[in-house]
């Protein structure tokens, strides 16, 4: 009698193992995303505004990607490109991500993208610009839910071009992503009839901007044309405005001269046109109901960097559903990826064959605290994805 | 470059170069005077200029936010030495690094914690809020000539403390033999964590005059602190006459380098401190 409890026993314990065990190994069947962006320093705002979109189009979806849980590996990428390979293995070799999300600082992100391509892990990249991610450095692992370099100020060079600016100066801060701008811009404005005259340099991130201004004034340009992001874009136009110049030479610049930063420059910025795929003012209905979700959500309003985030997972979700929900058929989730009309708060758009976004850029004016559309200046422009041999 | 731009040049290495004093004098002070090497002078800069962002916010003007800022900065870093770096003077030069670079991430986590990561403005006193107008197109601001005024009248109010009033002859020997200030009776522990707490309320002030024209964000005190350590080895450590010239040096080349040489305009600084520590390695103006 005793004997067969304890055989009873011994099974029906067998039993409960095996049942927890199975249990257990199919609650595991999660997609692993690794985040990998500034949490830290000058670029926190933006790490943080890109995590934010990114879970909240999970949380639409019913918290799940492809129809699996969402388990998340977050490293903080201090925006220092000299950490960035190992953080980046870490998520990669350590962790076991099925995609690795990141980042904002393009020489991050370039280290990323080397380990993404050796490792043959799928990325996308949520904001970092540099054209090299999917120019001559594109592979078919590396995606892109923002934008190049170039697209925004090209956009900018066309338009400036067509309403008869004739000279511009330009300043910028000498690294990839400033450098870049300057020549996507000048590639349309001198292709368009106008001539750049002056371009001006400071190394990054110096934000003593005076000698520069004093230059602009006496070479009197027709316009001024910058990149600068963050605080020092705020720096500049402030004494930009300061210096008195704002009304006799008008400045120009990509979207990130103003996005995020309106309330530092305390109204100087009021008036101030630049180029970028995202706005205030759009009124279509996913970006007003977008916007809503977020504000309630995270108790503040959305950005473009907040939007770069939410459509890479909407991105991603694409490619998982390609492939029947399985991050491991690589091959499939690519394809999906790669073959996705993304329906994003900025309007539609699809990924060139180098795996970056073909979209809208608008032109937007500063009015308070909102950069509100004027008009769409370059429909469906296409980074030409110079050097990538795909 | 035509006079009139080379003129306004020289007013903006001027005004630059002051600017850049305010901020490392405070170091100069800490360095010379009690040889401590600390790191943490760019955070006392950043809560400085945070500090004019919230007092801003909650009273409406940035004089106020001075007014009350600096007696906080005071305490701040009176209980700061008291607490912590009174214990580092007999310690070696690198545990004070450690202990002041744990400081630079501690403070930033409680900025993030309590203030968050956002760009931020202060907005310029309404008094001084105006331009002068230097030619047809370019005016200079006002503000930025009222901070270099009070830069010039702090120079001078530090160097009349220190070499005029006996609190700074005190604070002058107890530099040159600690034992024997402390033997003629004098209280050299009171004396520290009165220059202690003084640079840091230079570095906070710094940050407060500061914040309208260069905005509060996240990281800035790392930018102020590497140029900050320049002109206090340019100018010799402890000298506030030394970092005043030395900060003017700086003004002019970084200045007059983003004009003229650009593309080197980033490491004129440092060619400048390696010239001046190859003919004179304890800096411009030693002990003044």
């Amino acid at each position: 009698m005793e004997r067969t409890f304890k055989i009873a026993g011994n099974i029906a314990l067998t039993l409960a193992l095996a049942a927890a065990g199975m249990g257990a190994a199919q609650a595991s069947e999660k997609v692993k995303v690794g985040l990998m962006l500034p949490y830290t320093g000058t670029y926190a705002a933006l790490g943080n505004a890109i995590t934010n979109g990114f879970k909240q189009y999970v949380a639409e979806n019913g918290g799940k990607l492809g129809g699996r849980e969402v388990e998340y590996a977050v490293v903080d990428d201090e925006s220092n490109p000299a950490k960035a390979t190992e953080n980046a293995k870490k998520l990669v070799s350590r962790d076991k991500v099925d995609v690795l999300v990141g980042t904002v600082h393009s020489g991050v992100a370039l280290a990323m993208a080397k380990v993404a391509r050796d490792t043959k892990t799928l990325m996308i990249v949520p904001n970092a610009g540099a054209n090299d991610l999917t120019g001559p450095l594109c592979s078919p692992y590396v995606f892109r839910s923002s934008f190049s370099a170039w697209q925004p100020s090209y956009a900018m060079g066309e338009a400036l071009a067509k309403k008869g600016v004739k000279n511009i100066a330009t300043v910028t801060w000498k690294y990839s992503f400033g450098e870049e701008s300057v020549a996507g811009f000048k590639e349309a404005f001198e292709k368009g009839g106008g001539k750049v005259v002056k371009e001006m340099t400071l190394p990054f991130p110096n934000v003593e901007f005076q000698p520069f201004l004093t230059e602009i004034a006496s070479a009197k340009p027709d316009a001024v044309f910058v990149f600068f992001a963050g605080a020092g874009a705020a720096k500049f136009v402030s004494d930009y405005a300061a210096a008195g110049l704002k009304n006799s030479i008008p400045l120009y610049g990509p979207g990130f001269l103003t996005d995020g930063n309106l309330d530092a420059m305390g109204g100087a910025g009021e008036g101030l046109m630049t180029t970028l795929h995202y706005a205030d003012g759009l009124n279509n209905g996913k970006d007003t109901a977008f916007r809503t979700k977020y504000a309630t959500t995270y108790k503040m309003q959305p950005d473009v960097y907040a939007v770069q985030g939410y459509d890479a997972a909407q991105m991603f979700e694409a490619g998982l559903k390609a492939a029947g929900g399985d991050p491991s058929k690589k091959e499939e989730v690519i394809k999906g990826m790669a073959s996705a009309k993304i329906d994003s708060p900025r309007g539609t758009f699809t990924l060139s064959p180098a795996h970056n976004p073909v979209q809208d850029i608008y032109m937007r004016t500063v009015k308070g605290s909102e950069n509100v559309v004027t008009e769409v200046v370059s429909k469906g422009l296409e980074d030409p994805a110079r050097g990538c041999k795909m | 470059m035509d006079f009139a731009s080379f003129l306004i040049q020289m007013l903006n290495s001027l005004q630059y170069g002051l600017l850049l004093f305010l901020v490392a004098s405070g170091l100069t002070l800490v360095f010379g005077i009690m040889g401590i090497i600390n790191l943490a002078h760019g955070s006392f800069y950043m809560i400085g200029a945070y500090l004019a962002f919230v007092l801003t916010s909650m009273t409406g003007s940035l004089v106020m936010a001075i007014v009350l800022g600096i007696p906080l900065a005071l305490v701040f870093g009176a209980f700061l030495e008291w607490a912590l770096f009174s214990h580092l003077y007999k310690r070696d030069h690198l545990e004070q690094v450690l202990l002041t670079y744990g400081l630079i991430l501690i403070f930033e986590q409680l900025r993030s914690l309590l203030v968050g990561d956002d760009v931020h403005g202060v907005a310029i006193p309404a008094f001084l809020d105006a331009s002068i107008q230097l030619t047809e197109v370019m005016s200079y601001p006002v503000y930025r000539l009222a901070i270099s005024a009070v830069c010039v009248v702090l120079a001078v109010a530090l160097y009349f403390v220190i070499q005029r009033t006996r609190l700074g002859m005190m604070i002058r020997a107890g530099n040159d033999d600690r034992t024997m200030v402390e033997s003629l009776g004098i209280n050299i522990n009171m004396i520290y964590r009165i220059v202690f707490a003084l640079g840091v309320a230079l570095a906070a002030l710094a940050g407060m005059l500061a914040s309208p024209i260069s905005s509060v964000f996240p990281n800035m005190g790392s930018h102020v602190l590497i140029i900050s350590f320049v002109i206090v080895v340019i100018g010799g450590i402890g000298s506030v006459w030394g970092a005043l010239v030395a900060a003017l040096i700086v003004g002019f080349a970084d200045t007059f380098g983003k004009v003229l040489v650009p593309e080197l305009s980033g490491i004129v600084v440092y060619v400048v401190m390696a010239v001046v520590l190859l003919w004179r390695p304890e800096g411009i103006l030693k002990k003044g």
